[in-house]
């Protein structure tokens, strides 16, 4: 909430927030309106989700899971990926339990885990090469570590592939290992997978649920925000097994009842024309994958010409960057601030040019861990890349 | 890689997975009826929703944002509400309220009427708190007070008879004082107000709401105002906000629904008004529940505010021709249940009507001893068998009232008129059926 308040500054470079600056594909816009122009299609719809979107979506879930889905007790329509979090561990979660979050985390995890109750246990990611990163995927959890931090109090690990913000795509062998762990604990996944379609060359998505004896104990999230660049529809979805998510559909019929219907048809809609072409490259799951990597690769030129050294992401439309490269002296500022946070202000003050500081995703014991990392994103239209390039190429002309 | 444990061993999740917050609460009513309308009823007037279309401006309103080319309404706006309608809103409620309001503050968008409750139960009520609420009452308000922990506490409206030979009214069915002030205690945290009523009708008088506000003030006690059917108002009457009344804005959310005032209900558009010491409180219970609402609908909600605004009290007003389009219909309602021995109470507001079906047990019998209320029986079996789809009132009853009042089934009248005349046509064959038996 913090940072979105500087988003709203026309004059600023924005590559803080999470929203894409790019346009839906056009036919996603168009479905919206032809739905809206349904009179029937203005009123309520089912609770659980509008009957053709739960069913587009047991379709192509039924495709990448290799598994039958039914679309009546498999899947919660939520509102955004962040409705389904809610949901889940409202559902799940209570006083007593510990929830495993793996840092830094998308940061809504904490304290939905502390309204329902229960206790964070936080593990970081580390990096292999004693600092120097060039990829996400240098970033990864010590097997030891994490058997460690399961109990008989643990009730669920929130799991996030790709990972927000440092891009990883955990690998199967990765996988195997938290499900592994899942399995021995008898505990719950929560698998937060709204990146799922943004995975770059050289690597493949993974879905924890697919491993043997996970389907039965894990809720998968996606979001269409994230799916179709339409972050303001605010449509989410919980998928799996009828005995997790009957406790999601009683948490949903008792805080909102029921999601737009318009939004939710229009979304159905777009499903089915890229469900039809999911064997196509031009299927729009893949095209903005692409589209989005060579923004990547752009984003990490002109980060690394600049001096700041970028940590490729292999996955997600975000990019985590090491500033302490620069050595900007910030030491006459506010102490009890992370670097980081007082990086960012300074950066936004004199450079114009927004981020996030990576200790907004971290727990307490972590932050000194992260703080010489901020976070990009880029998924952003080209004039806007073009304004961050002036900007980073005119960076050491100016640092004082 | 090996695995210790067999196969269906691994799969199974072996321990109780639900939080207890869930336990009492899994039961819906509209789960079951929505199921069973679609499958049976060939005239529906059991779920709330119009089946006319939403007004043309609203429609042009959603086609204007979605061709103007500004893709970032395609985007998270902002949190606590769109700036357009967060704007919008608190012009009108300072019109209404007769009080200055910032929209930043006083102001705050939800997903439909429905979350702004869940946000209210979830901010101010605590293990141990009680929360008077009115029977009958929209069903949601019992299992979210239940989830956030509280207690609920039932106060019934009582049924007055009516003047020899008119027809009862909402306005029949009241609280006794003493009972209404022998509810509150020191654990009373929040009351429930819902102004119109759902599924009475009933508008709550001036003199009424002063009585629920002297409590109110007296035992400290909050109060949620759900006042979704503000604009459905009949015979001149007009609606006293609560909110308006000595000492109450500053304990008072007001809750409100784009779905109800503007006929799309799929629109999933409400807010919350109040002072900022409570809203700070429904603000954090959002940013960590949904976070944003969709963004292009509050875009064309808030152009539909924008037009009302120009165009308040005049007759060309949206919320001028939509109660009196509904009165019209209520009336035709009315006439066809009393013609066919249904006794309906007729309702100052809202576009609900409940009616009293005594007349009926001949074709429905009761059976002793069964675990379902009367009416649940026989809406099912007049879905089942007559094709018209009705709610049961126990259905807005606590459990422990639900045989209360077991004669009475809800119809929604905000339907277009060859619906209305369907369900006519139902009533008439079917008192013909009786008539000749």
């Amino acid at each position: 909430v913090e940072f979105t308040k500087v988003a709203a500054d026309p004059s600023i470079v924005n590559l803080g927030q999470g929203l894409p600056d790019i346009s839906p594909p056009s036919y996603v816009k168009e479905e919206l309106a032809k739905a809206a122009a349904v009179d029937r299609l203005n009123q309520y719809t089912r609770g659980f989700g509008h009957p053709s979107l739960v069913k587009a979506l047991s379709q192509v879930y039924e495709r990448v899971c290799g598994r039958k889905i039914d679309p009546l007790t498999d899947i919660l329509v939520t509102v955004g990926a962040y409705g389904s979090l809610f949901s889940t561990i409202q559902a799940l979660i209570e006083e007593g339990d510990e929830v495993i979050i793996i840092e830094p985390f998308y940061d809504c995890y904490e304290p939905m885990v502390r309204m329902a109750g229960a206790k964070p246990v936080f593990i970081p990611l580390r990096c292999k090469n004693n600092g120097n990163s060039a990829s996400s995927a240098d970033w990864v959890l010590d097997p030891a570590e994490l058997a460690n931090k399961f109990n008989s109090k643990t009730k669920a690990i929130i799991l996030n592939t790709p990972h927000n913000p440092i891009g990883k795509v955990f690998t199967q062998e990765e996988l195997q290992v938290i499900a592994d762990l899942c399995i021995k604990h008898d505990t719950l996944c929560i698998s937060d997978e709204v990146y799922e379609w943004l995975v770059y060359k050289g690597n493949k998505h993974m879905k924890i649920a697919t491993l043997p004896g996970m389907w039965e104990r894990t809720v998968t999230i996606g979001s269409a925000g994230k799916t179709y660049s339409v972050t303001g529809w605010k449509l989410g979805w919980s998928i799996g097994p009828e005995n997790l998510i009957k406790h999601l559909q009683v948490v949903h019929q008792n805080t909102l009842y029921t999601c737009p219907t318009p939004l939710q048809e229009a979304l159905a809609q777009a499903f089915w024309i890229d469900y039809k072409r999911m064997d196509d490259p031009d299927c729009y799951f893949y095209s903005l994958s692409r589209e989005l990597e060579s923004k990547r690769d752009r984003m990490a030129r002109l980060l690394t010409e600049a001096g700041l050294k970028p940590v490729i992401p292999d996955g997600g439309y975000f990019m985590i960057v090491d500033v302490s490269t620069l050595n900007v002296d910030l030491s006459d500022v506010d102490e009890k601030q992370p670097y980081d946070y007082k990086f960012v202000r300074w950066m936004i003050a004199s450079k114009k040019l927004s981020a996030i500081p990576l200790s907004a995703f971290c727990g307490p014991e972590t932050k000194k861990q992260f703080e010489k990392y901020i976070r990009f994103c880029f998924i952003k239209k080209d004039s806007t890349l073009d304004a961050a390039e002036v900007i980073l190429k005119n960076w050491n002309k100016q640092t004082g | 890689q090996t695995h210790f444990l067999s196969l269906p061993l691994q799969a199974k999740m072996s321990r109780a997975v639900q939080a207890r917050r869930l336990e009492g609460i899994d039961k819906n009513i509209w789960v079951e009826f929505v199921k069973l309308a679609a499958t049976y009823s060939k005239v529906n007037l059991g779920q709330g929703f119009p089946d006319f279309p939403a007004p043309d401006f609203l429609q042009e309103a959603l086609k204007r944002a979605l061709g103007s080319g500004n893709h970032m309404l395609h985007q998270y706006t902002r949190a606590f509400g769109h700036p357009p309608l967060v704007t919008a809103l608190a012009q009108l409620f300072e019109k209404l309220l007769g009080r200055e309001l910032d929209p930043m503050t006083n102001v705050m968008v939800t997903v439909g009427a429905y979350q702004a409750l869940f946000c209210c139960f979830q901010a101010f009520v605590d293990e141990g708190d009680e929360v008077i609420i009115i029977e009958p009452f929209f069903d949601c308000y019992e299992p979210m007070v239940k989830m956030a922990g509280g207690t609920p506490v039932f106060v019934p409206l009582r049924p007055k008879a009516p003047k020899d030979g008119k027809l009862m009214s909402s306005a029949d069915w009241q609280l006794d004082p003493a009972e209404l002030a022998s509810k509150f205690s020191e654990r009373t945290k929040v009351i429930v107000l819902n102004s119109p009523n759902n599924p009475l009708g009933k508008v709550f008088s001036r003199g009424e709401l002063e009585l629920i506000a002297e409590l109110c003030v007296k035992h400290d006690v909050l109060c949620v105002s759900d006042e979704v059917y503000e604009w459905l108002v009949y015979d001149g009457r007009e609606l006293t906000r609560i909110a308006s009344l000595p000492g109450m804005w500053d304990r008072t959310v007001i809750v409100g629904s784009a779905g109800k005032t503007f006929s799309a209900t799929g629109w999933k558009v409400g807010w919350t008004v109040g002072p900022d010491r409570l809203l700070q409180h429904l603000r954090t219970v959002h940013q960590n529940s949904v976070y944003h609402c969709a963004t292009i609908a509050q875009e064309a909600v808030a152009q539909g505010f924008q037009r009302e605004l120009s165009l308040y009290g005049k007759p060309e007003s949206y919320f001028v021709q939509l109660p009196r389009t509904l009165q019209q219909k209520r009336d035709l309602l009315i006439q066809s249940l009393v013609a066919v021995g249904m006794k309906p109470i007729v309702p100052e507001g809202t576009y609900f009507l409940v009616a009293d079906i005594s007349e009926f047990k001949s074709d429905v019998p009761e059976v002793p001893n069964s675990d379902e209320p009367y009416d649940y029986r026989f809406t099912k079996w007049m879905m089942k068998n007559k094709g018209l789809a009705a709610i049961p009132l126990s259905a807005f009853y606590s459990e422990a009232h639900k045989n209360n009042y077991t004669n009475f089934i809800r119809f929604c009248f905000a339907k277009e008129e060859a619906t209305l005349k369907a369900a006519n046509d139902i009533l008439q064959k079917w008192k013909k059926e009786k008539a000749s038996s």
